[in-house]
Parts: C-alpha cells; structure tokens; sequence
C-alpha cells in the first residue's frame, strides 16, 4: 500500500481518527478498571484502619474532613470515627500527612478517645528505600519503648526524636523521615483530638510544644 | 534478537537511563519495570507497524507518541486495578515510559520500516534485553545494598538472605549507586562483547 501523502487533510484526518480511536481505547480500559481500582483503595483503607485500631470487630463512620493551617500550610485531615459493634466509641483512626525527605509521607493514625496512639500505618510514601522506607516498621510496638509510637500520647510526651530532645528514637539515618513521620502524627493529635472536632473551619496556626 | 546482548538498550545502546537508575534499587523493581517497558514496546512496535503506512510522514511523530502515550495510560490502569503492590513501587516511572527513548526509538528505527511480525520480535528482544539489564542492575545493587537479593515486600516474597542485612552498603540502593553499578556493568559487558 502507498504511504499517505502529507497533505493537510490527510494529516488532520488521520491525527483525528488516532486520537479518536486511542480515547475510546482508554475510555474502554477506565470503565474495566475504575471500580476495581476503587475497590482496592477501599480494602485497603478498611484494612488499614482495622490495622491502626487494633481491632477487627468494629465499625467506622463515615469520613470527615478537617481542614487547618499549620505554619502557613493548610492540612487535610480526615478523621473516621470508629465504634465497636455496641455503639461504644473505640477513638478514631485519622490520615494525616508530612512533606517527608522524598515527598509526601500519607500517615494513617488510630487514636483512643484520649488522643494515645493505639497503631499507624503509612498509606503512601517516597522515602529512601533501605533508610526512610523502614518507617512502616520502625515505629512499632515490637521495636521497644525507645522506638515505639503506638502506646504514646503526643500531648503527654515529648513527641519529637530523641535529636531534638524527644522520647523516640529516629531511624537510623533518616532523621528528616522520622521528623516529618512524628510531625504528622502530632498535628493530627492537635487538630482532631485537642480541638473538638465539630467545625470544619480553618484552625489559626498554633505553636508546636 | 540482537536486542539481548548485541544491541542491549541499556549496555550497548544507552537509551532510557532514567528508569534503568531510578527503579532499579532492588531486583524484583527492575524485574517489573522492564517488563511493563517490554509489554508497552511490543504492542507500539505491532500497532506502529499496521499503521505505518496510513501515517503520513510529518505528523508520524506526534501519532507515534499518542499511541505510546494510550498504552502506557492503559497499562498504569491496568497494574493499579489488579498488581496494586508494583504499582505502589513504580508509581512514578509508569507514566515515563512515554518518553523512554528506547520506545519512540524502536518505533522509529525499526517498527515504521519492518513488518508486523519482524516489529514484534524487535520488540520483544529490545524488551528482554532491557529487562535483563534492570534486573541484573537492580540484582547487584540491592545485593551490595543490603545483602539480599530478590526480595520484595509488596508480593511477599522473602528473598535469599546472602549475608545479614546489617552489612550492606546503603550507597548502591541510593543514587549515587546506581550509576557506579550501572558503570560497572557496561564496562563489563563492554568487555564481554569484544571478547
């Protein structure tokens, strides 16, 4: 077959005809995976914040929003209420986030009605593999009291690494990780636990400890 | 077939080095990516060969990339729905296959002059030279790394713990790594080639 001339109809026509068909094409593949692909985020929120509540039986309200700024940046957090199957309030697992070292380091945090930290997960990170990426592991309760969050209470501790004068320890070589990792996790203890959490008005910037 | 070791993309040829040093920090990564990279060059490389002679010559550039582009699109849908785990590792690097040289070079070079089937079988040399070359890139650096090799958290795969975790030399996961490894290498098969 001759190969089209590049006249001007020719090219308009078939660049149309290629974006047509490849739009379609990606319109096809979307609506295969769109549901699946929200499925998977939703199974692994509910999985995630079964994981940071400590528990399996319970059930978890729907999401709300909370908005504050924190030294000139305004936060998102969102709070899920969580209760066991009685109605009894269990505290509230909470996503928060943190510019880490590589990026934006996404913290799901399980809170009892007191504000102390009952687990964490991290929901998405870019951090350093073999250094930052170790913070879903680092802060657990197996690690020992030194390293450990879960258990902790942010306003009843000194919730910064042991460098700064803290009560945890940082992982090794990765201070600016665990900075923001701990960071995170306070501001959401601030905002969602000291604050009511009725209004979804921007909170003024208050002073960390 | 002269993708594999004559023609390597990665050794030889040096195209597509930001994903050869960005996602090669452990083998199973490099695995992975050269496999969406193969997956993405054998399919352009078929559908740019059935349409090589419909596309008129000064718009080819811009019909290649769209092509490319929807694929890639459809892939990084495709792992986020059903391989949720490499997507999370990959993320980033998915969406830049786009501009992966070794695709819009193949597309050129090889699938606009040859065949449908000949494109394929480019396509799939080129893809398992750049495959193997991630993979064995990933493979050194993750061993001098951290000592393990094949080791991936996402498929839970535990990996052959070769020396313990505690004598690895976290340079060669980080950047800086992964050029001297990748230098390394090329200065190896370099002198493979010539042998």
């Amino acid at each position: 077959m001759e190969k089209l001339k590049s006249s001007l109809t020719n090219m308009a026509l078939v660049l149309t005809i290629i974006a047509v068909v490849a739009g379609a094409a990606l319109a096809g593949i979307n609506a295969m995976t769109a549901p699946q692909i929200e499925k998977i985020n939703a199974d692994n929120l509910a999985a995630g914040i079964k994981k940071v509540m400590g528990s399996d039986n319970i059930s978890v309200a729907e999401p709300q929003e909370k908005k504050a700024t924190i030294a000139g940046k305004e936060k998102t957090f969102t709070v899920y209420a969580v209760t066991d199957p009685q109605g009894q309030s269990l505290g509230s697992a909470v996503k928060t986030s943190e510019n880490g070292f590589g990026g934006e380091l996404q913290v799901l945090v399980g809170f009892d009605p007191t504000g102390t930290i009952l687990g964490y997960t991290i929901l998405q990170h870019a951090e350093t593999p073999g250094l930052g990426a170790k913070a879903g592991l680092w802060f657990q309760k197996e690690n020992g009291e030194s390293r450990t969050v879960v258990g902790k209470n942010p306003g009843q501790c000194n919730f910064t690494v042991s460098k700064d004068g803290g009560d945890i320890d940082a992982i090794t070589a990765s201070t600016i990780t665990s900075r923001a990792f701990l960071l995170a996790i306070k501001n959401a203890y601030d905002e969602v636990i000291v604050k009511p959490t009725d209004g979804t008005t921007g909170a003024t910037e208050q002073a960390t400890k | 077939m002269n993708g594999i070791v004559k023609e390597n993309p990665t050794f030889v040829l040096l195209l597509g080095m930001c994903p050869t040093l960005g996602t090669t920090s452990s083998a199973i990564n490099g695995l992975s990516m050269g496999v969406a990279t193969m997956f993405v060059l054998i399919l352009s490389n078929l559908i740019i060969s059935l349409i090589k002679n419909l596309v008129p010559d000064m718009v080819r550039i811009p019909s290649y990339i769209v092509v490319i582009a929807s694929l890639v699109t459809m892939l990084q849908m495709l792992m986020q729905a059903y391989v949720p785990g490499i997507y999370a590792t990959l993320g980033l690097f998915i969406p830049l296959i786009v501009v992966n040289c070794i695709i819009l070079g193949r597309a050129e070079a090889f699938a606009a002059k040859n065949s449908p089937v000949a494109s394929i079988f480019d396509g799939i040399g080129i893809g398992l030279g750049f495959t193997m070359a991630l993979t064995l890139l990933g493979a050194v650096r993750e061993f001098l790394g951290t000592g393990v090799l094949f080791k991936s958290d996402d498929f839970g795969i535990a990996g052959i713990t070769l020396q313990g975790e505690d004598y690895g030399m976290l340079m060669f996961v980080l950047a800086p790594g992964a050029f001297i490894a990748l230098g390394y290498l090329i200065a190896i098969v370099n002198k493979m080639r010539k042998a």
